[in-house]
């Protein structure tokens, strides 16, 4: 199907965003991976798209204070390309090859990731993993929100109105591994897994299990277990069928780190 | 509200100026205003790349981008890169290992095939497969698809 009418603008600064977002229907328009399919199918009707891919600056990656700081408008594909997320937080290189295909990946960025906090993508359960922070802006200023924090439930984040989602630090972490199972590559998961080894704590995110990314820290493998939420059943998976692969990724994670 | 904007872009090296309604997607604009038919029209929500153009050098969904963010922009679609001949070698090779039925996912697998082989000389197998894992085809299947991308890699 074809877009609902709607106006569109491309401001050149923040400031400009902030006072285009202030008006009725607004809505932030970065990558458009999952924005423009669910135009397309007529999910959603904003008045206003508010493209924020020509504001300077928010697509730059720089280390800062032990943590690399990405700017919102990098898109997956520049991520699986740099050098410093490699090194720095090899969990986000591992993650991106499993996001849809290189045309999609070549436009989606991390900010629009973040923002719509799909239940099932990558990037949400990487940042919970790692304990990132993640860096909103709005008319006050910049606030700055623990990743376990901003993700409140299906599809629903602590950003507020007339916000704009600017960068994610990501601290790093001495060992981590990503695994997702899917039907075929690049479809959404059916269960995947963000871990990290920090200090003495293990830490898995997992997605695809619930509304949002969910966070064990579990003392033993058996202990993690038995702490795996019930989750629910989607289109084509049973929910003990995802309870069980997600303890069947819970094993190969905690093994591997 | 219906709004169009002033829109200029390159397409296939020829500047093309147009008002353009801010709602329209790029393979819309392509089709319908340029007269570009290569670029095929299949799900309209990023499923099945059968609409797969290169914006700036890089592959897009031609659905999932509207026209008028491909302002300032280069845009090159099947018929930008049959001209050229830069497809030859794959399209010669697809025909040989009869890698297309019905033709309606070839434009969008080449453009993904040839964005694989300007990015990596000798992929292998599973590369090239998940290179065009975001290319459905749903007659002739994967298997010559993917001889034809391997036999064009290995010169």
């Amino acid at each position: 199907m074809k877009a609902p009418s709607f106006a569109y603008a491309k401001p050149r600064s923040l400031a400009e965003a902030f006072e285009l977002l202030d008006r009725p229907g607004a809505q932030v328009l970065a990558g458009g991976q999952s924005l423009i399919p669910s135009l397309n199918l007529r999910l959603s009707a904003p008045e206003l798209l508010v493209d924020i891919t020509g504001l300077p600056g928010l697509a730059k990656i720089e280390r800062r204070d032990g943590s690399l700081r990405v700017g919102a408008l990098c898109t997956h594909a520049g991520l699986e390309r740099s050098a410093e997320v490699k090194e720095h937080v090899p969990l986000v290189a591992e993650a991106i090859p499993h996001i849809a295909h290189p045309a999609i990946r070549n436009r989606g960025t991390l900010g629009g990731s973040l923002a719509l906090a799909d239940p099932a993508a990558e990037l949400p359960a990487c940042a919970v993993a790692l304990d990132a922070v993640v860096v909103t802006c709005g008319r006050d200023g910049e606030r700055r929100v623990k990743a376990a924090d901003f993700f409140k439930g299906l599809f629903e984040t602590d950003l507020r109105a007339g916000e704009v989602l600017v960068a994610v630090e990501f601290p790093k972490a001495e060992k981590s591994v990503f695994l997702e199972l899917t039907r075929r590559h690049g479809d959404y998961a059916i269960v995947g897994v963000a871990a990290v080894k920090k200090r003495a704590e293990r830490r898995f995110a997992f997605f695809g299990l619930g509304g949002k990314p969910i966070l064990l820290r579990p003392r033993s493998l058996e202990d993690g277990k038995t702490s795996l939420p019930a989750p629910a059943a989607d289109l084509y998976h049973s929910a003990p069928t995802k309870l069980h692969l997600a303890k069947v990724l819970l094993e190969r994670a905690w093994n591997k780190l | 509200m219906e709004q169009a904007l002033t829109t200029t872009m390159t397409v296939n090296g020829t500047a093309v100026t147009r008002s353009i309604p801010a709602r329209q997607h790029l393979v819309d604009f392509l089709r319908e205003e340029l007269g570009l038919t290569g670029s095929h029209i299949g799900c309209e929500h990023g499923v099945c790349g059968a609409c797969t153009v290169r914006v700036d050098g890089e592959i897009v969904r031609g659905c999932l981008m509207l026209a008028v963010q491909a302002n300032g922009c280069r845009v090159e679609t099947i018929e930008g890169l049959s001209d050229t001949r830069e497809l030859e070698k794959l399209q010669a090779a697809f025909h040989r290992r009869n890698a297309l039925q019905c033709g309606f996912c070839t434009p969008g697998m080449l453009m993904a095939a040839q964005d694989l082989l300007r990015q990596k000389r000798k992929p292998s197998r599973e590369e090239i497969r998940a290179h065009i894992s975001g290319n459905y085809c749903r007659c002739t299947g994967y298997q010559a698809i993917v001889d034809a991308i391997e036999e064009v890699s290995n010169g």
